[in-house]
Parts: C-alpha cells; sequence; structure tokens
C-alpha cells in the first residue's frame, strides 16, 4: 500500500517537502468535518500510504531526496526535522557536489550513468521496508538539468527495475517567460523520454498556480514558498485517502493503479492535468460556505472551456449537441473552443458529500467516441474534509487540457532548433541532433494525437 | 612577473588569506609585451604553474571553475594570462574557465595595449567559456557618479556607507580621490561575488556557475557577456518609499549601470541573465521581467531568452540587488574599436620589432588574431542584421495519423 516519493533537483526537494507537510498537518486536523472513527481509519490509512512508523514516534516520509548539489537537500532534511511532526529518514538522499548545470544531457548521459548503482540501491533499500509496494511517484521540474535529466534517467530505470510498479510523475511545467533559457529543449527532451517509461505524467503548470496566487489567494509578493504550497494542496486533495465502495467499504489500497485504470485507457494519451475548486486563503475559508452544486457546476464548466482556476470561466463555451456530426477538427493554433476528454476523475471531499449529483460530468457529449461515459467517468467520495476544506471538490483530467502547453513548448524549442542555437552544450555530452529530432516526432505524434479526440 | 603589486597584497589587511606557496613572481616585468609574456614567461614558468595548480586543486572535493583576472593591454596579464588559460584548458578540460578582462580604452598610457589586446582576444575566443569584459572608463563613471550621490549634500540622500559598491566592508576608509583605482576594482570585486553568491548561499532558485554558460553561451565563439550591477549604494534614509526595487531593475539595463561602453537596450540581446540577491520573490522577478521585455530586441530564436535565479542573502549594506549579465550585440562595437586601433599601429608596423625579436613570434601571429577578431565580429554583423526583421517560424514537423 506504499508509494515512494522521489523527489529530483531543487524543484523536486522544494516541493516534496510541502507535500509532506501539508499532508502530515491535514493528517493532525481536527476538523475532518466526520466522527472519530473515521477520522482514526482516515489518519491510519494515511501513515501506511506515506509514513513509515518509527519509535520515536515521529513519522518518516517514504521519499527519497535526489539532488546533485547539497544546498537544497540539507535546507529540506533541517526544515523538516524542525517541524518536530514528521521527518525525512536519515539515510534517504543521495546527493553530489556539482549540479546538472541545466543540462538535460549532463543530467541524463553522465550523472545518470555514473550513479545509477548508488541511487538504485537507495531506492532498493528503501522499498524493502515495505509490505506492498503500490508504486512510485516521482516529483521533477521539465526545465532544470537534474529533474528532468536525470529524472528522466531515473524513470527508466525504475521501469526496468520494478515491472510491475506503477509510476506517476508529477511534472512542473516552468512559467512562459523564462526560469531557464535552454528549459523547451530540457522539457521536450523530458516529456518524450517519460512517455515511453512512465504510466501518467501529472502537470502543474508554474503560470497557473502563480494565477491562483494572485487572484485566488490574494498574495501580493508570491514566492516559491506560495506556489510550492498550492501544489502541495492540489496532490493532497488527490493522494489522501479515498473511500472506496468496492473495497469492502474501507479506504483505497491501491489509489495509483486505481487513478491510471480510471484515466489511462490507452497508452498514447498520458497528459493529466488537475484542477482544484475551491481554492482559497486559510483566512477566507473560515468565513465562506459552498454548496456542491454552485461547486460542481464550476468545475465541469472549468473541464469544457479549459479553464485554469474558477475565476474567469468562459461560460459560452458549450458541449457539442449529441447526434450532430462531429466538430471540425481544431488545430492547436486555432482559438480553443471545447475541451475533450478522454478519462476523467472527480474526486470529493467533505460534508454532505454523498448529494453531491455528478451527473453533468456523465454527459456522453464530453467524452471521445471510443469510450462510454461509464468507464470514461469515476469518482471517488470521501467523508472526511481534507486541509480545512469544508467542501473540496479535485479534478483529474486525460483531457485536451495540455494541447496548447505543450505545443507552444514544442514551437518554442523547435525555433531555437533551427538555428542550431545551445544544441552544442547537448552535443558535448552525447545527445545528438538526430535525438533531437526523435524527442520532436515522439511529440508531434502525441499533440496529434490529443488534436485528434 | 614583477614583485611591486605582489608585495603590496602582502603586506596589506588580506595578507592572511594568500597562501605564500601561490605565488610566483619575477622581477624584470613583461615590459607591456604580450610575447614577452605568452611566449618567454610561459614556457619558463609552465611547469611551475602547473604544479602548483595541480596542488591547490587536490584541495578540492570538486572542482567547478576557474577565474581568470587580468587586463588585455599589458604584457603579463595580457601574454601570461592568456596562456595559462591555455595550459588550464590542456590539464583540466571538464573545469569551466570563467575571464574577467579589463579591456584599454582610448586613451591608454600603454601604446602597444591594442596588439597585445588583439593577440589575447585570439586566446580568449578559442580558449575561454565565459568572458566578462569590463572596461575602467565605465568604471570610473559609476565611480564619479557615486561620488555626486554621496556628496550632494540633498535633503534625504545620505548614502549607508558600508552599502557603497566602491567600498570595501572592511571598513578601510579611503577618500575616493586618493586611490582611484581601489574603488574601480571594488566593483569588479562585487560582481564575481554577486556571481557567486548562488553558489554559496541559499535562496530558492539556485544558480551555479556551469549554468552561466549553458544557459548564455548559444555558440561556442559568441561568450562575451555584458555585465551590469544594480543599485550602487542604499539610501540610509528609511523614509524613501520602496519603488526602489523596480528602479533597480529598471536600472540595471540603462547604458550608465554597464561596466563597458555599450548600451544594451538599443541593440540586439541574445541571452539575458538576471542574477537577484535579498528580498526579492519570483512574483517582483515576473512583474519586471513583463515590465522590461517589451522595451529589449530579443533575437528571433530566443525571444523569451531570461535566466533567472533567487538568493536568499542579500550583500553586505542593501536589502537586495542584482547582478544583470547580457550576450548582447552591443558589445560589438568594443571590438570594432579594438581592431581600428590594432590597424593604425600595425599599418605602419609600428613597435612591431620589440614582438618579432621574440622566439616564436612571427607576423602571422598578428594576422591570425586580427583575422580572429575579425570573425568574431562578422558573426555579431550577421545577428544584428536579423533584429526587427519579421519573423517567420520554420516549418514543424508533419506527423501522420
Amino acid at each position: 500500500m506504499s508509494i515512494v516519493t522521489v523527489q529530483l533537483g531543487q524543484c523536486g526537494n522544494q516541493i516534496g517537502y510541502e507535500v509532506f507537510d501539508t499532508i502530515c498537518r491535514d493528517l493532525h486536523n481536527t476538523q475532518g468535518f466526520c466522527c472519530k472513527r473515521e477520522n482514526e481509519v482516515y489518519q491510519a490509512s494515511c501513515k501506511e500510504h506515506f509514513f513509515n512508523e518509527e519509535k520515536s514516534g515521529v513519522p518518516i516520509a517514504r521519499a527519497l531526496l535526489i539532488d546533485m548539489e547539497p544546498k537544497v537537500i540539507s535546507q529540506t532534511l533541517l526544515k523538516a526535522a524542525h517541524s518536530g511532526r514528521w521527518k525525512y529518514g536519515q539515510h534517504s538522499h543521495f546527493c553530489q557536489k556539482q549540479g546538472s548545470g541545466n543540462n538535460w544531457a549532463y543530467g541524463y548521459s553522465v550523472h545518470g550513468p555514473k550513479h545509477e548503482e548508488s541511487i538504485m540501491n537507495l531506492i532498493q533499500k528503501e522499498v524493502e521496508k515495505y509490505d506492498s509496494l503500490r508504486g512510485f511517484s516521482t516529483i521533477m521540474s521539465m526545465a532544470g538539468g537534474t529533474g528532468s535529466g536525470l529524472g528522466a534517467f531515473l524513470t527508466q530505470n525504475l521501469r526496468d527495475a520494478y515491472p510491475n510498479s506503477f509510476i506517476i510523475n508529477q511534472i512542473i511545467w516552468p512559467y512562459g517567460t523564462g526560469e531557464v533559457i535552454v528549459q523547451n529543449y530540457n522539457s521536450v527532451l523530458t516529456l518524450s523520454h517519460l512517455y515511453r517509461s512512465s504510466d501518467a505524467l501529472l502537470v502543474h503548470e508554474n503560470d497557473v498556480v502563480h494565477k491562483i496566487c494572485a487572484k485566488l489567494m490574494n498574495i501580493k509578493q508570491i514566492s516559491f514558498r506560495d506556489v510550492n504550497q498550492v501544489i502541495a494542496h492540489q496532490l493532497g486533495s488527490v493522494f489522501q485517502p479515498t473511500y472506496s465502495p468496492e473495497d469492502s467499504c474501507q479506504y483505497r489500497r491501491n489509489p495509483l493503479g486505481d487513478l491510471m485504470a480510471s484515466l489511462v485507457p490507452h497508452p498514447e494519451f498520458k497528459m493529466l492535468g488537475l484542477r482544484n475548486i475551491p481554492q482559497m486563503s486559510e483566512n477566507s475559508l473560515a468565513y465562506t460556505t459552498f454548496a456542491w452544486t454552485g461547486l460542481l457546476k464550476h468545475l465541469r464548466q472549468m473541464l469544457i472551456s479549459n479553464a485554469k482556476m474558477e475565476e474567469g470561466i468562459d461560460w459560452q463555451i458549450r458541449p457539442p449537441l449529441s447526434g450532430l456530426p462531429a466538430l471540425e477538427k481544431v488545430l492547436p493554433n486555432k482559438e480553443f473552443h471545447f475541451n475533450t476528454s478522454i478519462a476523467n476523475l472527480v474526486i470529493l471531499r467533505g460534508k454532505d458529500v454523498h448529494s453531491a449529483d455528478l451527473g453533468g460530468f456523465k454527459d456522453p457529449a464530453l467524452y471521445t467516441s471510443w469510450l462510454q461515459p461509464s468507464d470514461a467517468f469515476s469518482e471517488w467520495r470521501t467523508h472526511r474534509a481534507f486541509n480545512k476544506y469544508e467542501k473540496l471538490a479535485a479534478l483529474v483530467s486525460n483531457s485536451q487540457f495540455l494541447l496548447k502547453p505543450l505545443d507552444t513548448i514544442i514551437g518554442k524549442a523547435w525555433n531555437m532548433f533551427a538555428s542550431k542555437a545551445y544544441v552544442h552544450q547537448y552535443t558535448k555530452f552525447g545527445i545528438e541532433e538526430e535525438d533531437f529530432l526523435d524527442s520532436f516526432t515522439v511529440l508531434e505524434q502525441v499533440v496529434a494525437s490529443y488534436c485528434n479526440l | 612577473m614583477e614583485e611591486g603589486v605582489v608585495n603590496e597584497i602582502l603586506q596589506g589587511p588580506l595578507k592572511d588569506i594568500f597562501d605564500s606557496k601561490q605565488l610566483i613572481t619575477n622581477v624584470s616585468g613583461s615590459g607591456n609585451n604580450w610575447a614577452v609574456g605568452y611566449k618567454v614567461f610561459g614556457s619558463q614558468y609552465q611547469d611551475q604553474i602547473v604544479e602548483k595548480l595541480r596542488q591547490t586543486a587536490e584541495h578540492c572535493d570538486c572542482l567547478q571553475c576557474f577565474f581568470i583576472i587580468h587586463s588585455m593591454g599589458g604584457g603579463t596579464g595580457s601574454g601570461l594570462g592568456t596562456f595559462i588559460l591555455n595550459v588550464l584548458e590542456d590539464e583540466f578540460p571538464e573545469v569551466y574557465r570563467f575571464v574577467t578582462s579589463v579591456f584599454p580604452s582610448g586613451e591608454d598610457d600603454v601604446i602597444t595595449s591594442p596588439y597585445n589586446s588583439v593577440l589575447a582576444m585570439k586566446e580568449l575566443n578559442e580558449h575561454a567559456d565565459c568572458v566578462l569584459p569590463i572596461e575602467n572608463e565605465s568604471l570610473f563613471d559609476i565611480v564619479s557618479k557615486i561620488n555626486q550621490m554621496v556628496t550632494s549634500g540633498k535633503p534625504g540622500t545620505t548614502v549607508k556607507p558600508e552599502s557603497l559598491v566602491t567600498l570595501n566592508e572592511g571598513g578601510i576608509k579611503k577618500k575616493l580621490q586618493e586611490k582611484p583605482f581601489d574603488t574601480m576594482n571594488n566593483i569588479v570585486g562585487n560582481l564575481l561575488l554577486n556571481l557567486t553568491s548562488s553558489a554559496r548561499f541559499e535562496g530558492s532558485l539556485n544558480m551555479d556557475l556551469n549554468e552561466i554558460t549553458m544557459n548564455l553561451v548559444p555558440f561556442p565563439q559568441l561568450h562575451y557577456l555584458v555585465s551590469s550591477l544594480t543599485p550602487l549604494c542604499t539610501l540610509a534614509d528609511v523614509n524613501i518609499p520602496p519603488r526602489r526595487l523596480d528602479q533597480m531593475f529598471s536600472d540595471a539595463f540603462s547604458k550608465d549601470h554597464q561596466l563597458i561602453q555599450a548600451d544594451p537596450k538599443h541593440s540586439l540581446y541574445l541571452a539575458c541573465a538576471l542574477l537577484v540577491r535579498g528580498n526579492v520573490q519570483i512574483s517582483d522577478l515576473r512583474r519586471n521581467i513583463e515590465r522590461l521585455k517589451s522595451s529589449l530586441h530579443f533575437v528571433s530564436w530566443n525571444q523569451e531568452g531570461w535566466k533567472t535565479s533567487l538568493c536568499s542573502v542579500p550583500p553586505v549594506g542593501h536589502s537586495h540587488s542584482l547582478l544583470a549579465l547580457a550576450n548582447n550585440t552591443c558589445i560589438k562595437p568594443t571590438f570594432i574599436e579594438l581592431k581600428k586601433r590594432f590597424t593604425r599601429l600595425y599599418k605602419k608596423k609600428a613597435h612591431l620589432h620589440h614582438y618579432l625579436q621574440v622566439d616564436g613570434m612571427e607576423e602571422s601571429c598578428f594576422t591570425e588574431a586580427v583575422s580572429s577578431l575579425s570573425s568574431l565580429i562578422e558573426s555579431y554583423n550577421e545577428l544584428d542584421v536579423t533584429k526587427g526583421l519579421p519573423v517567420h517560424d520554420p516549418l514543424r514537423l508533419n506527423i501522420v495519423i
């Protein structure tokens, strides 16, 4: 029942810390809006998934911290230990002295093979502690060198070494206007490689989360910590224990597996997006109440119109009426009208969760023609509230959500590749122009597939 | 290759920082002659230099880069300096070589500085990973500006003394007029501090030195970066509203703050890096990038070519600071000017005999050097031509379903 979280690079480690911190806080939350017994079962399930119990009583996160330079890992370990509520394992990290220099080729071709044995040994040791390993969740950014390059290498290795475990990659999509100049190259190389070895890619876009911080959380001077906390909240809302009526009315034992089964029916379609509603600052939370009908209405429209958050939704967009001929296939650079889905998973947590009506998500018009809504749509309802939100709905969607961002990144990378700028930095470490072309081809294929839904 | 300067350092307040085993001196100096520095002293001291480098490198857990600090116009820094660059490439090929070069100004008192500089440029072109050119004129202008700010006596303009980018924190009070080179050099010292700050301190978005070459050098030859430092000082009056932050970003792009005589705003950017220190968050950074990018020209294949880093620890005396590194075609005039001065001398064969009489020097060294410089200028020309032209995205791959 255990999920191993592999935190890669600066981004992965910073976010990983916030995820465990959020999960732990939620664990000890008394405002679960449910009975004590329910709460205890929830807590037990959460601990089983994410923490090892230790004699001292302080739970140890089931996580591995990997980075090619020491500063971030030492900070992360310290912060966790200081919290007093949880910590990382003493020997659960691996780091070197010199980073990857934002160079995917360096992360993949130099650091990867060099440290393969040590890192895989570290993972093996961690996995041996568990009764049953359910899968791996890696957290990494696409823009840098370690998370992206070493991350891609490691995912391949995990796939080879643990063929029966699920692998989900949490990918952080960089800001459009630069964090790293070669971020588009790094992104293209990462995505194309992950597509071959991973089961699903759950994407978090920095631009989107930034807007959420600005508009919904009302944060004036947004720091990476704020961004990371929102991402952690979103991940927690998906991966915290969920009730499973099929599983003899217990908390779900295999959330990763169930997620894959619900959302990834075909290996060509692995890009998952995440939307949460409501999303607000903790202060406002105390003064606001919600109704499921309102929340779900907004969430459905967010899905249909590909809105990134609950503000500024375009209500004009409607699904095509069933019975009419299929809409003309939309090209990614034209204005998007309607977001076709392959599969959707809605996770509801909180008060009166059984009264929520999810009929709107079962409309066949939302989905592509080759899946029935009964197969394409899944719902997980849990009484116990998450992170002090009286009611919360999370949507994990395998749809055209990421088509435009993906297309944009490919366009920019291709533009740069056409002038051969920076390519010498990659060929220096064994990534040749053919490798670039292969990656472009894989991703153009993915774009075409999603386009033709 | 002469003892005066090194001796002065050894008697100064920092004498304990330098290990005497790491010093190499001679008595005669290089006579402002690149050939003497490179060929004569190069071969004479090669073994000693390699030996001492190896000894120091052995103490490092992980050697990431070398900083070479020199001037281009003289004999030792220029000649022996570029010789060492070659040695570093041979002995430590995996280690990055960052070079901070002081370029001679128009009214340089060394007549042969154009020869020395062009001969050195060829070496920098071929063997350096990254060059940060500095011009004394710019440093002097910055010093004068600070002088003005300090002595203007306008209300609300009292400057915090330890924040001056021209004075060191050691509190050693030097009159700004007394040792002008010290104040100017302090600016370069701060440049190097800010460059390495993210490697030395924690931050939410770290940047190591190898990331600088990775992001700012799109083609191996174009590795010259124009740098600018802001703010130059902090005002002591706390009643001044904090619009300073956005002003800091604007200043970094003004030609008054650049460390060479160049105007990046009106030339073409290939790439730009912003290294921020102190209490600045990602939203401040993004807001300023959005604000400034419309007034800057970026090359067509790198329209959003920004590399950013956030280090939590500000420099002494400041609450925040910014170092901007630009790979920009505005450096072209510097090279063109250098070539002009070289050609003026070389046409007349003036002072050439001092060089040719050195063993191993021939006229071909000169012609090769100037041709290397010309090809560099030509590369920048080719890019400049594309500025302002309409951008056509190249056709994407077509996939058959």
